[in-house]
C-alpha cells in the first residue's frame, strides 16, 4: 500500500518526431485531448452551467409564489441573506458540524487504526465490524439513531440506563437536550470508519525496517510514534480530513432526518433546501448558494494546496 | 503500534498486548452494536420493539419485513438500482478514456484538469439545485429517473477520474509500447491492453460510485415524485406519526442498506482504494 506521490507524465514524447509543423502538433494535441473531451464537456455542462444560472438568479427578485414581481434586484438578496439571523446561524452550524465531525472522527479513527495495526486474534473480524457503520445508507443510519437509539421512550440509550440504574433511571430526551451533538454523534459513528480505513492503510505502508532500526537504537515507543509514524501519517491525515470535510460540509441527510433542521441545527444545505423547497424564494436561495460557493472556494484553495503534496509534478 | 514494534523486535506480547486486543474488540463491538440492534429490532413485534427496558429475548417475527414489503417498496428499489447501476456504467465509460488522457498520454496542463474535476466535488450540491430543478421543470424531466442518472454521473465522475488516473499511471510502459508498435488504435488499446491490467481499479471505482449513488437523498427528494422515487426517499416517507413503527423502520433500513452492506463486505480492500480516490493502494 502506498500513497501515490509520483506521477509519470509525458512518458511518450508529446509530438511524433515526423510532425514538426504547427498544424501537425495541433492535430496531435487534439488527438490527445479527444479521450478527455466527453468527460470534461459533460462535467462543464452538468456542474458549471447551473452555477451560472444560480449567479444570475441571485441578483433577481424571484419568488415562485409572486411570478409578476420577477425582476432585477441588485444585491438585495445578498443583503437579506447576510443580515438574516437564520443564515448567519446556519453558517455557524455548518462550521461547528463539519469541524466537530471531522476532528472527532479523525482522532477516533487514528486511535482505532493504531489498535488495529497489531496482530491479534480476530483482527479481520474487528475490522469488518468497524466498517459496518459506513455501509449503512445515511438516511437509514439517521433513522436508526433518531428512533432506535435516541428516542426517550423506547430508544436503546435510555433502555441501557434503565438496565443499569433500574426504574428510577434518568430518561433524557437526547435530541431535544443536545440537538447539535445528537447529529454530530450520529455522523461521527458513520465517518470514523472512513478515517480509520485510510489511516490504517497509511500505518501499514510504514517502512518497518527503519522502525525496527529505531527500536534497536533505543528509541522509545512514544518517540517512534512522534517522530516517525506521525510524520509518515501526515499526508494520510490530510487526505482523510479533506475528503471527510467535502462530504460532511454538504450533509443534508442527517440534519433532515434527525432534527428536520429544528432546534438550531439547520446547516446551510438544509437552509437553502428550505428557502427553495418550502418558501420558493428562488432569488434568495440562489444568493445563499453563491455565498456557500464563495466560502467553499476559499476553504478549498487551502485544502487543494495541501492535497497537492499527494500529487507532485515531476519534470514538466 | 505497540504490537507492531514488539512484533518486529521479536519480543513477546505481555499483559499490555492482551489489554489492547481486548480494547480493540470492545471498540469494534461498540461500533457495530447499533447495526446489530437494528437487525434484532427488525425481527421483533412492534409492541416488543417499543419496550423499555428492551426485551432481548422477545419472540422473533417477520411482521416488520412483511409490513415493509406490503407498503410497496419495490418500484423505489428498482429505481435505485437503475439509477445506481446505469450511472456507474456511464461514469466508467466517461472516466476511463479521460484517465488515459490524464496519465498515459497526458494532455498539456493535465494537473489543472485533475483539479478542475476535484473542485467540482467541493461545490456544494445544494447551490446547483435550483437551476437543475428549473431546467427539469422546463424540459419535463421532473420525476424522471434519467435526470438522476445524469446527476449521479456528474457527482461520481470526478471520483472515478481521480481513481482511474492513479491506476493507469502504473500501467507498465512496455505493454503500451508493444500495443502502439502493433498499430493498435485508441479504442483497441483501451479495451484490450489497458482495461485488463486495471480491472481491479475499475472495480474499486465502480463499487464506490454505486454506493454513493445508492445513498444519495437530496437530489432524489427534490427532483422525483411518485414515479422515479428512490429507496432513500421512500425511507424518509416511511415514518408515520401514528402508532408504533420502530420494527418496521428497522426492517426497511436493513433492506435498503443490504446491497451496500453486501458490496462493501465483499470488497473491503477496494473500499479503501475508492474512498481515498485511489491515493491509497
Amino acid at each position: 500500500m502506498s500513497v501515490d506521490t509520483e506521477v509519470r507524465p509525458g512518458r511518450h514524447a508529446a509530438v511524433p518526431p515526423n510532425s514538426s509543423g504547427t498544424l501537425m502538433r495541433r492535430t496531435g494535441d487534439w488527438a490527445r485531448r479527444a479521450p478527455l473531451m466527453p468527460a470534461l464537456v459533460f462535467m462543464i455542462i452538468v456542474t458549471q452551467l447551473p452555477f451560472v444560472v444560480t449567479i444570475i438568479a441571485s441578483f433577481m427578485n424571484w419568488n415562485a409564489y409572486y411570478p409578476d414581481e420577477r425582476g432585477f434586484a441588485g444585491i438585495d438578496n445578498f443583503r437579506r441573506v447576510l443580515t438574516d439571523v437564520n443564515t448567519r446561524h446556519a453558517i455557524l452550524v455548518t462550521i461547528l458540524l463539519t469541524a466537530g465531525v471531522v476532528l472527532i472522527s479523525l482522532l477516533l479513527g487514528l486511535a482505532i487504526a493504531l489498535l488495529l495495526d497489531r496482530r491479534f486474534r480476530g483482527r479481520g473480524a474487528v475490522r469488518t465490524m468497524m466498517i459496518t457503520p459506513f455501509l449503512v445508507v445515511p438516511v437509514a443510519a439517521a433513522l436508526l439513531w433518531k428512533h432506535a437509539l435516541y428516542n426517550p421512550e423506547y430508544g436503546l440509550f435510555n433502555g441501557v440506563l434503565k438496565w443499569i440504574f433500574g426504574d428510577n433511571a434518568p430518561q433524557p430526551d437526547w435530541i431535544s437536550n443536545q440537538p447539535l451533538w445528537s447529529v454530530i454523534f450520529a455522523l461521527v459513528w458513520q465517518w470514523t470508519p472512513f478515517m480509520m480505513l485510510i489511516l490504517l492503510a497509511g500505518l501499514q505502508s510504514r517502512p518497518l525496517d527503519v522502525i525496527e532500526a529505531a527500536g534497536i537504537d533505543g528509541a522509545s515507543k512514544w518517540d517512534i510514534f512522534r517522530y516517525m509514524t506521525l510524520p509518515h501519517l501526515r499526508q494520510y491525515l490530510e487526505l482523510s480530513a479533506l475528503l471527510g470535510s467535502i462530504y460532511v460540509v454538504q450533509n443534508f441527510d442527517a440534519v433532515f432526518t434527525i432534527t428536520s433542521g429544528g432546534l438550531g441545527t439547520a446547516n446551510l444545505p438544509y437552509t437553502i433546501y428550505q428557502t427553495f423547497y418550502t418558501a420558493h424564494d428562488y432569488g434568495r436561495a440562489s444568493a445563499a448558494g453563491v455565498i456557500v460557493v464563495i466560502g467553499t472556494i476559499v476553504i478549498a484553495t487551502f485544502a487543494l494546496r495541501s492535497v497537492s503534496t499527494l500529487f507532485k509534478e515531476e519534470g514538466r | 503500534m505497540t504490537g507492531q514494534v514488539t512484533m518486529v523486535t521479536g519480543k513477546r506480547n505481555r499483559g499490555g498486548g492482551w489489554a489492547l486486543s481486548g480494547l480493540a474488540w470492545v471498540v469494534g463491538l461498540l461500533f457495530v452494536l447499533p447495526v446489530l440492534w437494528m437487525v434484532l429490532t427488525s425481527f421483533h413485534a412492534e409492541t416488543d420493539a417499543a419496550k423499555n427496558p428492551p426485551d432481548l429475548a422477545a419472540p422473533l417475527t417477520l411482521d416488520g419485513f412483511r409490513s415493509f414489503f406490503d407498503s410497496g417498496p419495490w418500484p423505489s428499489i428498482a429505481n435505485s438500482l437503475t439509477a445506481s447501476i446505469l450511472s456507474t456504467v456511464l461514469v466508467i465509460l466517461l472516466a476511463f478514456p479521460a484517465a488515459y488522457a490524464l496519465s498515459i498520454k497526458p494532455v498539456k496542463k493535465w494537473t489543472d484538469v485533475m483539479f478542475f474535476f476535484l473542485s467540482t466535488k467541493m461545490l456544494p450540491v445544494v447551490a446547483g439545485l435550483l437551476p437543475i430543478y428549473l431546467f427539469a421543470q422546463f424540459a419535463g424531466l421532473l420525476d424522471n429517473i434519467w435526470l438522476l442518472i445524469v446527476l449521479y454521473t456528474s457527482m461520481n465522475l470526478p471520483i472515478a477520474v481521480w481513481m482511474l488516473r492513479s491506476f493507469l499511471a502504473e500501467v507498465p510502459v512496455e505493454i503500451l509500447e508493444a500495443a502502439s508498435v502493433d498499430g493498435a488504435g485508441l479504442t483497441r488499446t483501451l479495451r484490450s491492453v489497458v482495461a485488463p491490467v486495471v480491472t481491479p481499479g475499475i472495480a474499486s471505482a465502480a463499487l464506490i460510485c454505486f454506493i454513493f449513488s445508492w445513498n444519495e437523498l437530496l437530489f432524489a427528494r427534490v427532483l422525483t415524485g411518485t414515479v422515479a422515487q428512490t429507496a432513500p426517499v421512500f425511507l424518509t416517507g416511511f415514518v408515520t406519526s401514528q402508532g408504533l413503527f420502530l420494527a418496521k423502520v428497522c426492517a426497511a433500513s436493513l433492506v435498503v442498506s443490504l446491497p451496500v452492506l453486501i458490496a462493501g463486505f465483499a470488497a473491503q480492500d477496494k473500499l479503501v482504494q475508492g474512498l481515498s480516490l485511489g491515493a491509497v493502494k
